[in-house]
């Protein structure tokens, strides 16, 4: 393993095992997210086998055209993410800037398009509270779909949020020190969290929006 | 010096597939499917994952040590699944 850096701390070995060693404290640490939003999705299903008639007509009500834009950023956001470590890799510090904050400029237009879906919901009463409000048969069950929705949703987005802030402050770093050069693996972890944010997105779209669109 | 970069090709098919698969999930939750709807949902959500997985978090170029502590995430949220709602997957038996 060839190593540009000089300066390896004295616990490693070399450069590659120190970055195998970080790549493995971050996939701990996805583990965790894993298990964290698992619970989310767990307390989904259990709902869902208990009333499916319910989350079927609820999720109905989801504003799908803001979700599946949604799916598509993100999914792109990805592939810009991809080329940001990749140019890291490679060395090419402007490349990387670019390529971070077109990823941050994708998390915001996430945000901005969740922002008016969450705001058009709120306006026809979606919103689980005192105003909730809807025309079904069973609206207390329909009301816990939204509950989870609201849930799941605001945690993904919080997420996301937390994303584009490290993004931006990468971005800020490799502009204007040389934090990263010839020192990628920060940048290769920045990386496999959001793509782990993208992957959750990746099954809430379909388990909320997705349920029975053909009835 | 990284034994796991892929060429630029890679990401961007893997971007086209990712939105292929975005827009298969979209289009066969319109039709009635029965049954196979949740199958064909869960599975393609599987899919997009894998690949994300594989091609953008490298996993795929990456040593079998590194594929335990991947699996271990994923090992545990099955355990709490199939635990969790061993009920509801076991009623149709009794």
């Amino acid at each position: 393993m060839l190593s540009k850096s000089p300066t390896v701390p004295h616990q490693f070995d070399d450069a590659g095992q120190q970055r195998e060693a970080a790549t493995m404290g971050m996939w701990v640490f996805i583990a965790t997210e894993i298990l964290f939003f698992g619970g989310m999705f767990l307390g989904y299903a259990v709902y869902r086998c208990a009333y499916p008639e319910a989350f079927a007509e609820a999720s109905r009500h989801t504003l799908i055209l803001f979700g599946g834009t949604n799916a598509a950023v993100l999914l792109i956001s990805s592939t810009t993410m991809a080329f940001a470590v990749r140019a890291a890799r490679e060395n090419r510090r402007w490349q990387l800037v670019l390529f971070l904050l077109l990823t941050a400029s994708l998390g915001c237009l996430f945000l901005v398009i969740k922002g008016f879906e969450y705001s058009k919901e709120i306006s026809e009463r979606l919103l689980p509270g005192p105003s909730f409000h809807i025309a079904a048969a069973q609206p207390a069950k329909e009301e816990m779909f939204f509950y989870i929705y609201w849930l799941m949703t605001g945690i993904h987005a919080l997420h996301v949020t937390i994303g584009i802030f490290l993004i931006l402050i990468f971005a800020a770093r490799a502009c204007f020190t040389n934090a990263f050069v010839n020192r990628d693996t920060p940048v290769d972890l920045l990386g496999l969290y959001w793509h782990f944010v993208d992957i959750v997105w990746v099954f809430l779209f379909p388990l909320l929006y997705l349920v029975d669109r053909h009835s | 010096m990284n034994n796991n970069a892929s060429p630029p090709r890679i990401y961007i098919l893997n971007g086209v597939a990712l939105l292929g698969l975005l827009a298969l999930t979209i289009v066969a939750s319109y039709l009635n499917l029965g049954v196979l709807n949740s199958i064909v949902t869960a599975s393609i959500s599987v899919a997009s994952a894998t690949l994300i997985l594989l091609f953008y978090m490298h996993v795929r170029r990456s040593k079998p040590l590194l594929w335990f502590f991947v699996g271990a995430g994923f090992f545990w949220l099955g355990i709490m699944f199939v635990l969790a709602l061993s009920d509801f997957l076991t009623r149709r038996w009794r």
